[in-house]
């Protein structure tokens, strides 16, 4: 337990100050935490699912915190909540299919609709596909076990005694299963660029003009793999300001033997004309299907829509975010110092003027995020293969359980 | 009032007069309104004042139907309307008694006159609207008078050869017109104008015979200058416009001429061998931008600097000026437009015609030459291109009876005029004007740095409104540092930020205000590359986009998008991120054979992204664009030419000078523009008058008189 809350003290740590970059690293690095929390978690003899998912969740808490703006963090904390339930819903299933205690599942769900009102028909329906027991007329009729099973995996703190016989035998096997879960994702998380490259000759034809906007791991993975498949295009590249992310994607580009053009951010809306295709990466990628992404990325997407060309956004799935956004430019943006833009030697003189109220009269704004709205989006294209933003919340119904998408029970920032 | 207007009509002496109007239903200021080529034919521009004396309207009338009128057959006394007979004003104070006159004399009056030689003819009209009217001082005056008996003269050149002159009085169809709207509307308000212009027509068809006054007034601003520049300078105008009309036709056509294509190998080569300055070429040149020329920067300035005393052909100052361009040291439309010109004054000043060559052709190759060394240094803007298109029919228009001395003091002040009139005085009206549209609690965004909108800043700052600016910057020039330098040091509140950042600043922002580079006629803006991207992000939420630009920038070029012509620049300020060292990924990279650097200096803003264009002339929708450029875009210049007091006081005698600053020109349609109270006109003495109901007239030989109405 002590190390844990070491490696849990340095993790958080990071995030604070910002030392990590990227979300693919982030969702990584806590998957990697969160699977020694779990491991390292005792488990009570009874509600394992209950008190792994406490554990996780008190963790989870503290990260999403420590930079609510890496909502990789949350949708990391998120999925392995869902994986436990998961986890825990299949053992269940399997054991009610077994001993058919229908009985007890009743009582017990008269108890949880007390506790716990917030279930949602998602979520029951997510339970039920996720059951090996294909959602068929008949368990559609006989509706009553299947969803006494659901609120009694998913209640949070629930004390639901019902069932101690029959866990105890596979009481270890829940924590194993989960833990297995946990590296999948970890792979996936891993291997998710290649799963998106794996789709890119399908979208890249030959002599394609493609633009881009600074730099994404997934965007260089996608253009390489189309290049490797023997088309060839031409890229352009906008060097994303103030980080200049777009020189180290260029060159990275060139390195690969790639056709690549270097254009300013403001040179854009000039060059979008002559582009058949705009291929970004995301930071995230919201439930109604608007992508948090770096920077002067609305600006991009605007101008692809008037001259109608297609944007299209590469997102693994650890950047899918359950949550419904409100007032994202603010909200889930951060600014960044102003050294980005102006030398403070250069301006010291004229940062020290100050109108009487004492009140500066220069201010400088460098968020680090755009929002793009889901209306000027023509594609996601995810490790699940390709999707409109219409259809993302469906693809989130499948990675997270509706009992997480509030993590923090108190505290709201960050949500 | 009355008079006064009237006096306008019949004053102009150069007016055209296109004559259908009695028999034809239009109006005769339409057919009068056919502009004259805007570059060379500056009498053609006089000609059309005639008819803005018709309907003072700001905006003159399609061109079609003068020229058709130009193809009328000269014998046509019939075809014209007869104009009345004016009668020449003895004594200023007489309008009402002259006006009446006026419009008394029999319709029948023949007003065209064929004539056999265009020149010698047209330098008699055109004396003779000058000096007619006048009572003591035109000489000529008489001779034309009593022919016509006409108030005006217009005249026609028809295409070899042949000018008619056409007299009629437009002063009549105006004049009623004229009575409703008060000076001031006229001069400021291009509605009012407009609407006038209207009533004009009305009238003009109602009245077509109806004979226009000669008031004293008008007699006084028609007579010809004493000097004799001005006759000369007509008669060469009117002449050259009579031979040239047919060539001038087929030049429109072409306007604006094509331009020079980098890619086309042969014209590269023939012009490499032209240049002084030997540029090599960009090692990885950007596929799509091989029409333009993309060198290699950063070697020619050395070299350049080297040759300062080796280039005798070149002026130093030109030379200097040529090398600050390259150099970055000054940039900014007005910035080069301004340094080139007073560059050029310095040439002229120091010019002298070799042996057995005329003034005006060897300076104008001069000039070019000038100017070829100037675009490799780097490429013109359209303000300059449009004030060497001044110059040059400027020299063009140098009578050759002119001594060197004078006609170079005639460039000379000819150039002062632009920069004041064209830039200086244009960029006061816009602040006027703009300041009009900042209320307080304004948000107002920029992007870059534009002259006009930092002095439409400071203006409104110094007017005490409250508000904040939000200065858009980008790469790699990052001009708006400096903007916001100066700005702050002002007082004003400022926020600073980056293009990319547009999205989430666009929230907090009420108004946008934009420089441009030009005006193009479709509409287009083309500006400082990322001026779009604020456009379009403005737009997209809903925000008035207000474009400020001197009208002499206008150009009647179209443009869809930013590639077919653009300016690059260095390259390698891509590559480099100034003050981050940490940005160093493409250092050695930029040799590779796949990696191209662009750095695009302008783009072009659709005009659905303008909410306004804020002129000299007014506020007007980007639909309005093609009209000014039509009507004004370089015929302004000669009105200005011919009766700017401020550079030549005895050249323009009807000019009105108002106590605060305007100037308005009542024989001519254009306007206003502005002289500065600190630096009154010569000979302008303390007689300026309340624009209520007071003026002040100018008197041939520079004195001026006051007037009352």
């Amino acid at each position: 337990m002590p190390d844990t809350q070491a490696l849990v003290n340095d993790f958080l740590n990071k995030l604070k100050k910002r030392k990590i970059e990227g979300s693919q690293a982030t969702a990584r690095q806590t998957a990697e935490l969160l699977r020694s929390v779990i491991s390292q978690q005792r488990v009570p003899y009874t509600n394992q699912a209950g008190a792994l998912i406490d554990a996780v969740k008190a963790i989870g808490e503290q990260l999403i915190a420590a930079n609510p703006v890496e909502l990789a963090v949350g949708n990391i904390v998120r999925r392995v909540l869902h994986i436990i339930r998961e986890e825990d819903l299949s053992l269940t299933t399997a054991a009610i299919g077994g001993l058919n205690l229908s009985a007890v599942s009743d009582d017990e769900n008269d108890d949880d609709r007390d506790g716990d009102s917030t279930l949602s028909a998602a979520a029951v329906a997510a339970a039920a596909r996720s059951t090996l027991r294909p959602p068929s007329l008949q368990t559609l009729l006989e509706d009553t076990p299947v969803s006494a099973a659901v609120p009694q995996t998913s209640s949070s703190g629930g004390d639901s005694e019902g069932k101690t016989a029959d866990k105890s035998s596979r009481s270890r096997k829940l924590k194993h299963d989960v833990i297995e879960a946990v590296n999948e994702l970890i792979q996936d998380i891993v291997t998710c660029h290649e799963q998106i490259a794996e789709q890119a000759v399908e979208h890249i034809h030959q002599n394609e003009v493609i633009l881009t906007l600074g730099s994404s791991r997934t965007v260089l993975e996608f253009l390489f793999a189309a290049k490797e498949k023997k088309r060839s295009f031409r890229v352009f590249v906008a060097e994303g300001a103030p980080r200049y992310q777009g020189h180290l994607l260029a060159k990275e580009l060139v390195a690969r033997g790639l056709q690549t053009t270097l254009i300013t951010d403001s040179a854009v809306f000039a060059m979008i004309s002559r582009v058949n295709m705009v291929i970004v990466g995301a930071h995230a990628v919201m439930a109604n299907g608007g992508v948090i992404a770096p920077v002067g990325m609305n600006l991009v997407a605007l101008a692809a829509q008037k001259h109608a060309v297609p944007f299209v956004v590469l997102a693994g799935s650890h950047k899918l975010c359950p949550l419904y956004p409100h007032n994202p430019e603010v909200l889930l943006n951060e600014l960044r110092s102003p050294s980005e833009l102006l030398d403070f030697g250069e301006f010291s003189d004229c940062m020290d003027f100050g109108s009487g109220s004492g009140s500066p009269l220069l201010h400088v704004v460098n968020p680090a995020f755009d929002y793009v709205p889901p209306k000027l989006v023509s594609l996601f294209i995810t490790d699940a293969g390709g999707h409109n933003p219409s259809y993302m919340y469906r693809l989130i119904a499948d990675y997270y359980s509706a009992d997480d998408l509030v993590v923090q029970r108190r505290a709201t920032a960050g949500n | 009032m009355d008079s006064r207007r009237s006096s306008r009509a019949v004053i102009d002496p150069k007016v055209r007069q296109v004559g259908f109007f009695t028999s034809a239903p239009l109006p005769p200021d339409r057919t009068q309104s056919d502009p004259p080529d805007p570059i060379r034919s500056p009498p053609l521009a006089d000609a059309s004042s005639p008819g803005n004396s018709l309907s003072p309207v700001m905006i003159p009338p399609p061109r079609h139907p003068s020229d058709s009128l130009l193809r009328l057959p000269h014998s046509p006394s019939d075809a014209f309307p007869p104009p009345s007979p004016t009668t020449t004003t003895t004594s200023l104070g007489d309008f009402s008694d002259d006006v009446t006159a006026a419009s008394s004399p029999p319709p029948a009056a023949a007003r065209v006159r064929g004539r056999g030689s265009s020149v010698k003819q047209q330098g008699a009209a055109s004396s003779f609207p000058g000096g007619g009217f006048e009572v003591p001082p035109s000489v000529k005056a008489p001779s034309s008078v009593p022919a016509s008996g006409l108030t005006t003269v217009s005249v026609v050149k028809l295409p070899p050869g042949i000018s008619v002159e056409v007299q009629s009085d437009r002063a009549l169809n105006s004049k009623p017109l004229k009575e409703k709207t008060s000076k001031a509307e006229r001069r400021a308000i291009q509605e009012a104008q407009r609407a006038a212009k209207a009533a004009a027509k009305a009238e003009g068809i109602k009245t077509p015979a109806v004979t226009a006054l000669a008031n004293a007034k008008s007699a006084k601003s028609t007579k010809p200058s004493p000097q004799r520049n001005d006759s000369a300078v007509v008669v060469a105008a009117s002449e050259k416009k009579g031979g040239d009309r047919s060539v001038e036709k087929d030049r429109k056509k072409d306007v604006p001429h094509p331009r020079m294509q980098y890619d086309d190998k042969s014209r590269v080569q023939k012009l490499k061998k032209r240049s002084v300055v030997k540029p090599t070429e960009a090692r990885n040149r950007v596929e799509l931008f091989r029409h333009l020329p993309q060198y290699e920067h950063g070697t020619q300035l050395p070299v350049l600097q080297s040759k300062f005393f080796q280039l005798d052909t070149l002026h130093p100052a030109v030379y200097k000026v040529g090398l600050q361009y390259l150099s970055g040291d000054i940039c900014g439309g007005n910035a080069r437009c301004i340094a080139m010109l007073q560059a050029f004054q310095e040439a002229i000043r120091d010019y002298s015609t070799p042996p057995a060559k005329t003034l005006s052709r060897d300076l104008t190759a001069k000039i070019s030459s000038y100017v070829s060394f100037l675009i490799d240094c780097r490429p013109l803007s359209v303000s300059m291109g449009n004030a060497i298109r001044f110059l040059k029919s400027q020299i063009a228009k140098i009578p050759i009876s002119l001594s060197e001395s004078e006609a170079k003091a005639t460039l000379h002040s000819d150039i002062e005029r632009f920069i004041n009139e064209k830039i200086i005085l244009a960029d006061r009206v816009i602040v006027k004007h703009a300041v009009t549209k900042i209320r307080d609690g304004d948000v107002l965004l920029t992007y870059g740095s534009s002259s006009a909108v930092e002095m439409i800043l400071q203006h409104a700052h110094e007017l005490g409104k409250q508000f904040r600016v939000v200065i858009v910057d980008s790469r790699p020039k990052h001009e708006g540092k400096l903007l916001l330098r100066r700005l702050v040091r002002k007082g004003l509140s400022c926020t600073y930020t980056h293009i990319n950042a547009i999205s989430y600043i666009m929230h907090e922002v009420t108004r946008v205000f934009l420089g441009a580079s030009s005006v193009l006629s479709n509409g287009t803006v083309y500006s400082r590359v990322g001026t779009a991207c604020v456009a379009m992000v403005a737009y997209g939420f809903h925000i008035p986009v207000l474009v400020c630009c001197e009208a002499y920038k206008f150009h009647e070029r179209v443009q869809l998008d930013s590639i077919c012509s653009n300016e690059l620049g260095d390259p390698d300020s891509i590559s480099k991120v100034p003050g981050r060292e940490d940005i160093n990924h493409l250092d050695g990279w930029d040799k590779s054979e796949n990696l191209q650097l662009l750095n695009l200096i302008y783009d072009a803003t659709p005009s659905d992204y303008v909410s306004l264009i804020i002129t000299d002339y007014g506020m007007i929708p980007p639909t309005s664009v093609p009209v000014i450029v039509r009507e004004y875009g370089r015929g302004q210049l000669w009105i200005y030419e011919e009766c700017d007091p401020l550079a030549s006081p005895g050249r323009c005698s009807d000019a009105v000078f108002f106590v605060d600053g305007l100037i308005f020109y009542p024989s001519q349609h254009l306007v206003l523009s502005f002289w500065f109270p600190d630096r009154p006109p010569s000979g302008l003495n303390n007689d300026l008058l309340e624009r209520s109901d007071n003026f002040v007239t100018v008197a041939e030989n520079g004195n001026f008189t006051n007037f009352e109405l």
